[in-house]
């Protein structure tokens, strides 16, 4: 008889560890998708309907796989590749979103109910980031305003402080040695720029709700402002009387205002705010183009700085 | 020069396999010439020219690094590798003179008056300038004719400004990005333990060189 010990299993039967955790993940994946199938709802990216609008452009879109795949949100690292590759552990579901301070309805309302309140509407904005880069990008949201008037704001609000999610155990960049930003995320807004019917909530884009790396479940879009306005996942929302604290004006107030309009006369102290790339416009050999007063919203949104020196309060 | 190289390592009785220097220079060139190509490819991502212009700035400083390595590898581990250092500061100043022409031409479209604001105006790329600066009279000196024609100790002399330029480049690099990312502060850590290392050695000598009263 023979008794095959454990040393007569040749190395070349082992399986190497890259290849079995490869097939593990191929696994957990096929397990995934088989969940995914079962449970349509639990799907990552839901299809939405929504309305066209007249404050959309009709400049040619980013692609969907670079707005996806390029993105600043620290909470999961400071590389522009990092979100897309680490936002999948955050939990959108359930969410809720605190609404109080200053107001005569304070409350928490669900993601689910927030998105069934307002007739949602596409629209395609130019987004202009602070570094001097640019997208078009096709949200899907309600205006800002629509919940504003709901909540019904005391007649002493002044601003609007927003705040995002803050889950170290389910945002990597929280975890970091080293912490980029005071959290969590906060960002405002004087009342009257949050009720310009161009600002807005997004629950998606590209028609589907949003990927975790671009803010789900819901994120702010002023296109008139720099994109680090735009604060991501956000989960309380407080009427205020004075000019809230917001998270890269704390980091670097000389650098980053609390208006932080786009303003291609005001320079950042680092680099010129001129001119943008506009991110998949000619790849290698991309040509700047000039950036334009409030990102070409001027038309919409002048009126709220009227007489107000935009050098001091950029 | 191969010759000398070799038979100090000789005597510490560590050696390593020698490879031929035209090799390091072709390894060398390898990020550029990948980069460039998956750039023109669109595998850079939604920003290739960012990407380029960072990972040609990102070589020049590892190189840098790697020629500033040699020194310390030599008198604390036995490593000689003080053959290929030329080799290693030359890929170094090529990676710099890359890393500026795609900041000029194909990030700033030779907007010269950009460019020339830019300079002035951003810390960051006046110190960018002033480094790459220092680096040319650096790889001019870098052939044997120049040290016979300068002179050992004045070649030497002249060639410490590589420190002003890790210095240089380390900052560059820290003042580009927003907030304080780890990345940056690493190399910046990594540069100044290796001129700190100069330093502390430099300082341990000197009352040795001095005579002493009796």
């Amino acid at each position: 008889m023979l008794i095959r010990r454990s040393s007569d299993i040749l190395p070349s039967e082992i399986t190497p560890r890259e290849v079995y955790l490869t097939r593990r993940q191929w696994m957990a994946g096929a397990a995934g998708l088989a969940l995914a199938a079962a449970l349509p709802q639990e799907l990552e990216a839901a299809p939405l309907s929504a309305a066209k609008s007249a404050f959309s452009t009709d400049e040619k879109l980013t692609r969907r796989e670079d707005v996806t795949s390029y993105n600043n949100y620290y909470e999961f690292g400071v590389d522009k590749g990092d979100p897309v590759k680490n936002a999948g552990t955050l939990k959108t579901t359930p969410w809720t979103v605190k609404i109080d301070g200053l107001v005569g309805k304070p409350q928490e309302i669900g993601i689910e109910d927030l998105i069934k309140s307002s007739a949602l509407e596409e629209r395609i904005y130019r987004m202009r980031c602070v570094e001097g880069w640019s997208m078009v990008i096709p949200w899907v949201g309600f205006p800002l305003a629509d919940l504003i008037k709901r909540v019904e704001p005391l007649g002493s609000a002044k601003y609007v402080a927003f705040e995002t999610l803050n889950r170290p155990s389910e945002m990597s960049g929280l975890r970091s040695i080293f912490p980029v930003l005071d959290w969590p995320y906060r960002e405002g807004l004087r009342l009257d720029e949050a009720m310009n019917p161009l600002a807005i909530l997004a629950v998606g884009l590209y028609g589907e709700t949003l990927p975790n790396q671009n803010g789900a479940p819901i994120r702010l879009v002023v296109p008139w402002k720099y994109g680090f306005k735009g604060i991501k996942s956000i989960t309380r929302i407080s009427f205020v009387e004075k000019q809230p604290v917001t998270a890269w004006n704390t980091q670097a107030p000389h650098e980053y205002g609390f208006y932080a309009n786009v303003n291609p006369n005001v320079d950042h102290p680092r680099w010129s705010q001129a001119t943008e790339r506009r991110i998949g416009e000619g790849g290698l050999f991309v040509k700047r183009r000039p950036t334009i007063l409030f990102n070409g919203y001027a038309e919409q949104v002048a009126s709220l700085y009227s007489g107000m020196d935009l050098r001091k309060f950029y | 020069m191969a010759a000398r190289g070799s038979g100090q390592g000789a005597k510490q009785g560590f050696s390593l396999p020698q490879v031929p220097k035209i090799l390091v220079y072709g390894v060398g060139f390898v990020p550029a010439v990948w980069t460039f190509y998956a750039g023109l490819t669109d595998q850079l991502g939604a920003d290739p020219m960012r990407v380029l212009e960072q990972t040609l700035g990102l070589w020049a400083l590892r190189f840098l690094i790697a020629a500033l390595a040699i020194t310390p590898l030599r008198q604390l581990f036995s490593i000689n590798l003080l053959r290929y250092r030329r080799a290693l500061g030359l890929l170094c100043f090529y990676y710099a003179c890359l890393h500026l022409v795609t900041y000029t031409v194909l990030d700033q479209g030779l907007d010269w008056a950009a460019i020339g604001a830019d300079i002035v105006k951003r810390p960051f790329i006046t110190i960018g300038m002033a480094t790459f600066v220092i680096l040319v009279p650096l790889a001019v000196t870098s052939n044997n004719a120049a040290i016979r024609r300068m002179g050992g100790q004045a070649w030497a002399r002249l060639h410490r400004l590589v420190y002003a330029a890790a210095i240089g480049a380390a900052l560059h690099f820290v003042l580009v990005v927003k907030s304080w990312p780890p990345e940056p502060l690493v190399y910046a850590a990594i540069v100044a333990g290796l001129l700190g290392y100069r330093l502390v050695r430099s300082m341990g000598k000197k009352p040795r060189a001095k005579p002493r009263p009796a």
